[in-house]
């Protein structure tokens, strides 16, 4: 019984978010106006419209910067992590990284609005600091440990005896590593960037608090823009149960938890590839 | 006769610079962290103290402590946990004891891994539907730590699962022999053995359920409530959502304020998670086999 809990909440969640968004779903809901249009203006008194293209976008934009920050810091460290350090070092460094990702999100979030923001300004001497680069930066530092981690893992799970296999033909470590461990470990290594995605995409509050929360098809990325999850985050407080703005924001949620599914799946299917091999 | 070659020089000045390369990016993935907790306490703490902790907020929240804030996290944490802990480690004891590999099994992993990869704002969509409305338990504790504890549940499992698969095999193995049953094997021999592990675990979990906002945000906690809950019916601050209330909603609160309160907050998870690791690391230590 307790071993399909899980089962039973993941269709749970499905069940209700749907139950709530449907009605929208089936009636206002447009879904060429929903993917193409930037105007995200619910509240509108006359002609509420509900594009979440921009919305897509920010949530896009930041995620991207943030793998670009996370992605070749936290394969790096797995990689010093796994296989150059050892002993003590390597003890200290994991719990390090544990503690980078024990850091609460609306942590995160005020420190993106306290001290990047002001950073940020002065260093580029631009108006406002909550913009793309904040959100991603600090994002980027979020999903880091994660990936850091299950890369770690990736690595371990390479057996020892191919390491000692290329050593004993006098590849020097780095050639071991290069030609041996990171082949043997692609998939793994791919499922870590994979749920580090997953992970930003679903990020809420520091998203919220440092990306500048306005609507806006990101130019560049010093512009201010408004993510997926911040929106419903903000939104949904001043709702009125019922309504189509409020059924809308399920609908965003549907989306989400859509998207983060296959993101998922897709680690979990890449993970197996190697295990069948 | 065995002097490094000119290629042997060449390879291993390869590998130094490779090395220096992934330390230098695994200092500066940590450095931040250093920077930002001095930084944290640097300005939050001077403001901490015991009036600090142990007074309600005043004047629309531009003065006073943190007291109703505490407890509440307090609450949350402790009710989110009674509904967990059980389900996840029977999860856990399923996962590890009895399930056989076949596709069920694969289907319950992967729900696991989804349960903690979606959204946390989709979770709390999740707990507004379900139990705000559905369950009708309205905004309240009871909601809130609900949403908390299934958004959490697969750290529960997934630690519990870990240290119950490191009980040797032959453990098990040996109870058979004297005739126990498979319930009485985890009871006697499985469950001893592994209880540290699963209380680490359940450490870890109180930590990441302190820290969550989003998944409280409209199913039970409330921006400014200067009254202890008295039942799990009642709404209640959150350490957690008061940050984000007085750093982004609230005009005129002392710079050194918000600072302070992410202090305490980021206190109580990093020591929560310090005691884990630390009880984790002395176990390792200790264990016979």
């Amino acid at each position: 019984m307790g071993g399909v809990s899980a089962i039973i909440f993941i269709i749970g969640i499905f069940i209700f978010i749907t139950k709530e968004g449907l009605p929208f779903l089936l009636g206002r809901f447009d879904i060429v106006e929903f993917f193409t249009s930037p105007r995200w203006r619910p509240t509108s008194e006359h002609n509420p419209t509900y594009g979440a293209l921009a919305l897509i976008a920010g949530t896009a934009s930041v995620t991207g910067l943030a793998m670009l920050v996370a992605v070749p810091f936290s394969l790096g460290a797995a990689i010093y992590i796994g296989e150059f350090a050892t002993g003590r070092t390597r003890e200290i460094l994991k719990v390090l990284v544990e503690l980078l990702a024990a850091i609460p999100s609306v942590v995160w979030g005020f420190i993106g609005l306290s001290i990047m923001n002001p950073l940020i300004i002065k260093l580029f001497n631009v108006p406002v600091g909550l913009n793309v680069l904040n959100a991603g930066f600090i994002l980027g530092l979020m999903a880091a440990p994660i990936m850091t981690t299950i890369a770690e893992d990736a690595l371990k799970a390479v057996p020892d005896t191919y390491r000692e296999a290329a050593e004993a033909l006098g590849a020097t470590r780095w050639q071991v590593i290069r030609r041996v461990v990171i082949p043997a470990s692609k998939n793994g290594l791919v499922a870590a960037v994979l749920l580090g995605v997953g992970r930003g995409f679903g990020e809420t509050m520091a998203v919220l608090m440092a990306s500048g929360h306005s609507i806006n098809l990101p130019t560049s990325i010093f512009d201010s823009v408004r993510a997926l999850t911040a929106t419903i985050a903000a939104e949904l407080g001043e709702t009125a149960v019922g309504s189509d703005h409020y059924r809308a924001l399920f609908t965003l949620g549907i989306f989400l938890f859509l998207i983060t599914f296959i993101i998922n799946l897709t680690a979990d299917l890449v993970v197996r590839g190697i295990r069948k091999k | 006769m065995f002097e490094a070659s000119e290629l042997n020089i060449r390879n291993h000045r390869v590998e130094r610079l490779w090395g220096l390369l992934f330390l230098l990016m695994t200092v500066l993935l940590i450095l931040p962290v250093v920077v930002i907790l001095g930084v944290l306490v640097y300005k939050g703490g001077p403001i901490i103290s015991v009036d600090f902790l142990f007074t309600e907020p005043k004047d629309g929240m531009t003065a006073g402590g943190i007291f109703p804030a505490l407890v509440g996290t307090i609450w949350l944490v402790a009710v989110a946990l009674l509904a967990s802990v059980p389900v996840g480690i029977a999860a856990a004891l399923y996962l590890s004891e009895y399930a056989p590999d076949n596709w069920l099994t694969r289907i319950i992993n992967l729900a696991i891994i989804n349960l903690a990869g979606v959204p946390s704002i989709v979770h709390a969509l999740f707990g507004v539907g379900a139990f705000v409305l559905f369950f009708k338990f309205g905004t309240s504790i009871l909601a809130a730590s609900l949403t908390l504890a299934i958004m959490t549940l697969p750290v529960v499992i997934v630690a519990t699962r870990e240290s119950l698969q490191a009980v040797p095999q032959a453990f098990r193995e040996a109870c058979w022999n004297m005739g126990a049953s498979r319930w009485q094997t985890i009871r006697k021999v499985v469950l001893p053995n592994s209880i540290s592990g699963i209380l680490t675990g359940v450490i870890l979990e109180v930590s990441r359920t302190a820290g969550e906002t989003a998944p409280i945000m409209f199913t039970g906690a409330a921006f400014f409530l200067p009254f202890l809950p008295q039942s799990v019916f009642d709404q209640t601050m959150a350490m957690s959502l008061h940050l984000f209330v007085i750093s982004t909603q609230v005009p005129g609160v002392p710079e050194a304020m918000p600072y302070g309160v992410a202090l305490v907050l980021i206190g109580m998870v990093l020591a929560m998670n310090a005691v884990s690791i630390g009880f984790r690391m002395y176990l390792r230590g200790k264990k016979k086999w």
